[in-house]
């Protein structure tokens, strides 16, 4: 179900044993994400609920799925673009379709990510669903 | 001689394991873990001794009343007051609002003047906002200089015809500066002003004395002191304490009400409505019981070691910048990375490791805004920390630059 780029991030994170390598890789994730623009840092594509600052700009053409993040936070952008990778690309349909939390549980992550940032996470995952439901509606 | 060895065994949670490491605790500064006797106390108190206060005439009450009545002497002898100066409440934040209710409220028009310093907390700004919005008072802003200190003198300085109190706090959670609350309070005085300070950091890490700062209002807050949550008290000059209407009215804090009138109970019951948490402050008796014996001149020199080898290590990290290094500062660090990594980056890295540590505004975003940041991470220390855990606080900062820089 999941796209080739999230395949490619689960394999690598099969290879990484401890915690601090799998860090490492999200934080590199992250650093290799083009930044949004300033003026896309607006309220609406603000996600209220994370920690840090997440802003979401969704990029949907036709019946596909699009969108790019940013964060102030490094772990965060990270985690925006496995995000990415796991959702872009997607029909609307296939967006509403894929279990994130499943996806996530693949990569060992969760229960990496403390309270607050898996509370920012799930904000995340919302208001990808909720862009694409209001797309296709 | 201080043994923290012997220390660190009084309080059980720092024997636990966080994340697969021994826990490291520096999140002293929001909350401090509780000595055995604490949690003793306060299973005793529900076990065994457990009934409403001032109410009953039989024996469970009269014990828990006895019991929660002990800790009003117990938080006076702590600060250096009398037993009717003491307000027992929640803590700080409810302290500082009944005397922005039931003082300051009732005698502040608008145009009068609340000075106050940019390094307060939330709980020492927003009651006032409240005053603010309600009757048009205004708030004067006193900043500190670049090392973090605030000097009496500005504060003193910001005191004007229209000013009817001064609100400081005694000690910065966020740049662990110490105020010298005593001369502002004599300056103060001079001028008429009543002064009130925020001790909820203070209190913790130095010997407090109010009746030597002359202070009218001093508020403290237990879950700090290594107490329960949700315990604490408020200083109150008798003469302020005379000037004060109750703001919040109920149970226990009345003599007698009728149909048409109602009178009040002495002070300071007169400002403790409701059911108190009788269990919390039974338990916060036992935590002074417990710094009292430490000795707190011998906590404050333990922490004044671990604040100048923090200090030194942490200046020896090129990458990171500690915000505020004022003289005789307490053990409170609160730092940024070099770069682009986000205190939130920097907490989660450290907790993996073990370490707990602040992230964010600290509830001071007029300070966090004066600093120039918009969020830092925070190691507070308190009496049990050790040198060894500066060394891994230290060594997970430098896998932090490694990873974030």
């Amino acid at each position: 179900m999941a796209s080739a780029a999230f395949e490619d991030i689960v394999d690598t994170f099969d290879f990484l044993d401890d915690w601090e390598d799998r860090y490492r890789h999200v934080i590199e994730l992250g650093r290799a994400m083009p930044p949004l623009d300033g003026v896309f840092r607006v309220p609406a594509t603000k996600v209220d609920g994370c920690a840090s600052q997440v802003w979401l700009l969704p990029k949907i053409a036709g019946n596909t799925f699009d969108f790019q993040g940013e964060s102030d936070a490094m772990i965060v952008r990270g985690l925006i673009a496995i995000l990415h990778a796991l959702y872009s690309g997607l029909t609307l349909e296939q967006v509403l379709a894929v279990d994130a939390g499943s996806e996530f549980a693949r990569l060992g992550l969760t229960d990496h990510l403390s309270a607050q940032r898996s509370n920012g996470l799930r904000a995340m995952i919302e208001r990808i669903r909720n862009l694409a439901a209001e797309a296709s509606a | 001689m201080y043994d923290v060895d012997a220390v660190r065994r009084d309080f059980p949670i720092l024997g636990r394991q966080v994340n697969d490491r021994a826990l490291v605790y520096l999140d002293n500064g929001a909350s401090a873990q509780k000595p055995q006797s604490v949690i003793d106390a306060v299973t005793r108190a529900y076990g065994e001794e457990y009934s409403n206060v001032h109410r009953g005439l039989h024996t469970l009450s009269s014990i828990a009343t006895e019991n929660y009545e002990a800790v009003r002497g117990k938080i006076a002898a702590f600060l250096g007051a009398t037993e009717n100066q003491i307000v027992m409440n929640s803590g700080t934040t409810e302290g500082i609002n009944t005397v922005a209710y039931s003082w300051a409220m009732p005698r502040m028009e608008a145009g009068d003047e609340i000075v106050l310093s940019i390094m307060e907390h939330h709980a020492n700004i927003v009651p006032w906002y409240f005053l603010r919005e309600r009757q048009g008072v205004e708030l004067k802003w006193v900043e500190t200089a670049a090392d973090g200190s605030l000097d009496p003198q500005a504060v003193i300085d910001a005191i004007g015809p229209k000013t009817k109190l001064v609100a400081v706090t005694h000690l910065s959670n966020v740049t662990g500066t110490v105020v010298d609350v005593k001369a502002i309070t004599a300056a103060a005085h001079e001028r008429g002003v009543p002064v009130l300070v925020d001790g909820s950091q203070a209190a913790v890490h130095m010997p407090v004395d109010v009746t030597d700062i002359d202070c009218d209002f001093y508020a403290i807050t237990g879950h700090k002191l290594y107490g329960p949550s949700a315990s604490g008290a408020i200083f109150i000059k008798s003469e302020r304490m005379a000037e004060m209407r109750p703001f919040m009215g109920g149970g226990d804090m009345i003599r007698e009400v009728h149909r048409d009138s109602v009178t009040w109970n002495d002070p300071p019951m007169k400002f403790e409505a409701g059911t108190p948490g009788i269990v919390q402050q039974i338990g916060l008796g036992a935590a002074l019981d417990y710094i009292t014996a430490l000795g707190m001149e011998n906590v404050a020199a333990h922490e004044a070691s671990l604040r100048d080898y923090a200090n030194e290590r942490l200046h020896g990290l090129n990458w990171l910048t500690v915000q505020g290094n004022a003289p005789g500062k307490a053990a409170i660090f609160s730092f940024t990375l070099d770069g682009a990594a986000h205190a939130h980056d920097i907490s989660t890295i450290l907790d993996k490791r073990g370490v707990a540590v602040r992230a964010g505004h600290h509830c001071a975003q007029p300070l966090m805004q004066h600093l120039g940041v918009t969020a830092t991470a925070r190691a507070s220390f308190g009496l049990y920390n050790t040198k060894a855990e500066v060394d891994v606080l230290i060594d997970a900062l430098e896998l932090c630059h490694e990873l974030l820089a």
